[in-house]
């Protein structure tokens, strides 16, 4: 099940420093802690808009594994994802995540999830994304 | 943003390249740019911290959408040759095909480009430009907030 093993961790979300917080429910908790190299303006020292972006959609794929206990290792793909940018991470600040898989049928997840601060309620970015359930595990020649 | 005044200054405005060796995402991701005529093309080199699903193997999505961001903004910054950076208000992505360990480009069309905003389409392949792997549109703040 899905857990704080780093091991099983994508290579990409490893390598943006994404950290598991914890489960609450369907509710997944993970954040970005800042680094100088996720930076997009050195003027102003804010995160990358691309970061935001990464980490949402690595957090939306964890909140559907978080939610499927029952069909654990279903391999999925993501149709899309729309993400809503409310305002600049704030510099020196990890950056948080709570992402949710609110419905899930045969073929399709749908997650939500925000991004921010200190606050929930004053969030940097929030974004929806669908995802395919059970596509091939392994590319076809 | 201090470096797009001093490209400007240079007359050196459309040097995407300077930007993004600027911006340490963008040298952390290994983001390069080409300018051919008036379109640029971005193009992310393959390395091993780009994967999201290491059985496939397959690029993570969010690399996909950081490009495509990427490419929208860099094409936005050559049409307007504005010395503030543009903000990304949202944007949409549709996967079409999953990334292969290789070598990913990218290019962006503005389709609207107004006072305060403008709409970016930008698309994302691979071995064969009419194999999109990824699209976005997304509607950019051109105006200090």
């Amino acid at each position: 099940m899905f857990d704080e093993d780093l091991a099983e961790w994508p290579p990409h979300a490893q390598a943006l420093g994404m950290q598991y917080l914890r489960t609450e429910g369907r509710r997944l908790h993970v954040k970005v802690p800042y680094a100088d190299y996720l930076v997009g303006d050195p003027d102003t020292g804010v995160i990358h808009g691309g970061v935001i972006t990464a980490a949402l959609d690595n957090a939306c794929g964890w909140a559907v594994r978080v939610s499927q206990d029952a069909q654990d290792g279903v391999a999925m793909a993501t149709l899309d994802i729309r993400i809503d940018y409310m305002q600049p991470s704030t510099p020196h600040e990890d950056l948080q995540i709570i992402a949710e898989c609110f419905k899930r049928t045969t073929n399709i997840a749908f997650v939500r999830a925000v991004a921010f601060n200190s606050s929930e309620e004053d969030p940097v970015a929030t974004s929806v994304a669908t995802f395919m359930m059970g596509t091939p595990a392994e590319r076809s020649a | 943003m201090e470096i797009l005044r001093q490209l400007r200054d240079e007359g050196r405005a459309g040097d995407v390249q300077a930007l993004l060796d600027h911006i340490p995402y963008a040298r952390f991701m290994g983001f390069r740019a080409e300018v051919e005529g008036d379109t640029v093309t971005t193009i992310m080199p393959f390395k091993d911290s780009l994967i999201g699903n290491v059985s496939l193997p397959a690029l993570h999505g969010g690399t996909i959408g950081a490009l495509l961001e990427v490419t929208s903004v860099m094409q936005l910054l050559f049409d307007t040759q504005c010395e503030r950076l543009p903000r990304t208000v949202d944007i949409s992505v549709d996967y079409l095909r999953s990334g292969y360990p290789v070598d990913t480009y990218g290019q962006a069309i503005v389709t609207r480009q107004g006072r305060r905003v403008a709409n970016v389409r930008a698309e994302i392949w691979q071995t064969s430009r009419d194999r999109l792997i990824a699209t976005s549109h997304g509607h950019f703040l051109l105006t200090p907030v």
